[in-house]
């Protein structure tokens, strides 16, 4: 959405039924994609279509797609890299490339890779696939518009399983000592990664309770409930002198009746007869 | 003429010899970053569970606890993927698994472009150059199934660093069944008195298949299996540079600081020749299909048999010559 406010930290009220709308065909185009590609992670992109959507149509993102590079636009790190299927479709959506494109993701010569790159593609502001990364660019991008006097945000995307990176932590440690408050992490809570459930694999445990000891700004929000994820990031930016987090409980997969909460469909991309049954049951076929 | 050999990942070769050697070893421990179905050591995991620890997403930590396992008097294998196995824990395996010689075998998969639809972040083609730069640290690039089953078994077999290199693509099995890997040796895989090719891991395949075209242009091309990077084997490069006084090297890495700088390291001071090698141009890849992208960069066998015509052609013992 182009910046028409230049109070960055107005409060947005969105539709949420729009928004839900909005958020049913970007899983359609992930699915489509997936599906065409013959690889990649389903389970994180269709979880975080209704944070992503809040963020991205609810008023939040002050971008302008016909300018990627425009110096004041807020910054968008998916530091899960892995689930830039959802990215790529709001990307198009937004009208920073065409829709078609979406159909080649991961082809050899394709402008959308298997992990963001912005070589290749507009919008993307980081290069991310290797977990733990990407939070700490996010925090230099945050600091630098303080450097440089911008009033931009950055917004992170990260993961439960991401958040076992040490990395993650030193980062967290950094952006609370020096204040940074124009930094907003939005984490997949889902209990899932490669390997299972997080519980099994390696539990994380709360990480609300690990980012407010870190001085963070922590809230945990139903990341299908587009009315709360809205009051949240109306919150977030109301913070000052501290990172803010979304620990967004989300169900892998959803809504897809036989991907949610399984860990399989972390990065298995659906068949023919799956893509077909999951269109139905959004009801996009 | 399509190869109708079984294809087998050296990734599910190696799942399948840790589960053997765990059955034969109760020192044998392993570890895994999240990765256990994709590296295959799930199987492992399974037949002995308590052996077997998922560290989650955190390489760096898993490293340093293969490192501290190891000084106990376990034999420690570790996965991940090779960018996050040599790349993310690079430094940990620098000073808590080569400086101290832990007895820990880094076995890392999905190396190289041939990692494929993943993309650039995936395919790591710099480890070979940062694991063999380490001092104690041996590095071992199996080309098929039936080698990843012998080089498993003798890097647990001897105490020390390993880095042993594996990827996501299925390759055929291609090495004859009386084929026997030894440490630090390569493999004559065919005789050739005009040039030799020297392959590692996927692209000794590639190399076998160049040779068959270059033969039949009258080239009588030498391939070399060059399973083990480090050490070298300086003998048969020294054989190689003096009988055939032309080298192609091949990996599915940057042309700086791999095999072909391993290579031209040995035989420029030995025994000086032309090496041209054929790898990643000083340039990172892109998502594409395995084989596709092996092809787009020039690694695979008509790129390998072009590159040797024009080498001796520029030597002035080209097939018109
Ligand atoms: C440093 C690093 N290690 C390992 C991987 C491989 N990997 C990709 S996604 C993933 C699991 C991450 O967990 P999470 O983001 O919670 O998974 P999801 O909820 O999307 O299923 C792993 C281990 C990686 N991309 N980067």
């Amino acid at each position: 959405m182009i910046a028409t406010n230049l109070d960055r930290n107005a409060p947005q009220q969105p539709d949420p039924q729009e928004l839900a709308a909005i958020a049913k065909e970007l899983r359609a185009d992930v699915l489509k994609m997936l599906n065409l590609a013959g690889s990649g992670h389903p389970g994180g992109s269709l979880g975080m279509a209704d944070v992503f959507t809040t963020l991205w149509f609810g008023g939040h993102m002050h971008v302008d797609p016909s300018k990627p590079d425009w110096a004041d636009r807020d910054r968008f790190v998916l530091s899960n890299g892995h689930i830039c299927p959802i990215l790529y479709a709001i990307l198009a959506r937004q009208g920073y490339f065409a829709r078609d494109e979406l159909w080649t993701l991961r082809q050899l010569g394709s402008s959308l890779q298997g992990h963001p790159d912005f070589h290749f593609t507009k919008g993307v502001d980081c290069c991310t696939g290797s977990l733990g990364n990407g939070v700490s660019v996010g925090l230099g991008m945050a600091m630098a518009a303080r450097v440089q006097g911008r009033d931009y945000r950055v917004y992170v995307g990260s993961s439960d399983g991401e958040s076992q990176e040490g990395q993650v932590w030193e980062m967290a440690t950094a952006a609370a000592h020096h204040k940074v408050d124009n930094l907003t992490l939005m984490v997949d809570w889902n209990g899932i990664q490669i390997d299972g459930y997080t519980k099994d694999v390696m539990d994380v445990r709360d990480l609300a309770t690990k980012f407010e000891a870190f001085g963070w700004h922590a809230q945990t929000v139903d990341g299908h409930d587009i009315g709360a994820l809205n009051d949240a990031l109306n919150t977030a930016k109301t913070v000052q002198g501290r990172p803010q987090v979304l620990l967004c409980r989300t169900v892998l997969g959803k809504p897809i009746s036989f991907m949610e909460n399984q860990p399989k469909y972390h990065g298995v991309a659906p068949s023919d007869e799956e893509l077909a049954a999951a269109l139905v049951e959004l009801g996009a076929s | 003429m399509p190869d109708d050999r079984p294809r087998v990942a050296t990734r599910e070769a190696y799942g399948k010899a840790l589960a053997a050697l765990g059955a034969e070893r109760s020192d044998i421990v392993v570890l895994d970053a999240d990765l256990s179905g994709s590296t295959k050591t799930k199987q492992f995991a399974t037949a002995f569970p308590d052996r077997f620890f998922n560290m989650g997403v955190a390489e760096a930590n898993m490293i340093g606890t293969a490192a501290g396992l190891s000084f106990s008097g376990l034999t420690v294998f570790a996965s991940s993927f090779a960018m996050f196995a040599a790349g993310k824990a690079f430094e940990q395996v620098r000073q808590e698994v080569a400086l101290p010689r832990a007895n820990v075998k880094i076995c890392a998969t999905h190396a190289g472009i041939t990692t494929g639809e993943d993309g650039a972040s995936h395919q790591v083609l710099e480890d070979i150059a940062i694991m063999r730069v380490l001092p104690e640290m041996r590095v071992i690039v199996p080309a098929d199934g039936l080698e990843t089953e012998q080089a498993i078994a003798a890097v647990a077999a001897v105490d020390g660093p390993c880095y042993v290199r594996l990827s996501r693509l299925k390759v055929p099995m291609f090495l004859p069944a009386d084929y026997r890997f030894e440490l630090g040796k390569a493999a004559l895989l065919r005789q050739g008195k005009d040039v030799t090719l020297v392959g590692t891991g996927v692209t000794t395949y590639q190399c076998v298949l160049a040779a068959e075209q270059l033969a039949s242009a009258g080239i009588r091309a030498r391939v070399l299996n060059m399973a083990t990077v480090k050490p070298i084997d300086t003998d048969a490069l020294l054989a190689a540079a003096r009988q055939t006084g032309a080298i192609v090297t091949v990996e599915e890495h940057q042309r700086i600081g791999g095999l072909g700088s391993a290579v031209a390291e040995t035989v420029s001071e030995l025994h000086p020749c032309p090496v041209v090698r054929l790898g990643m141009n000083d340039r990172f890849g892109e998502s594409g299909p395995g084989d596709k992208l092996l092809e787009h960069f020039g690694l695979s066998a008509p790129s390998i048999a072009r590159a040797a015509t024009d080498l001796l052609t520029r030597l002035g013992r080209g097939p018109d010559a």
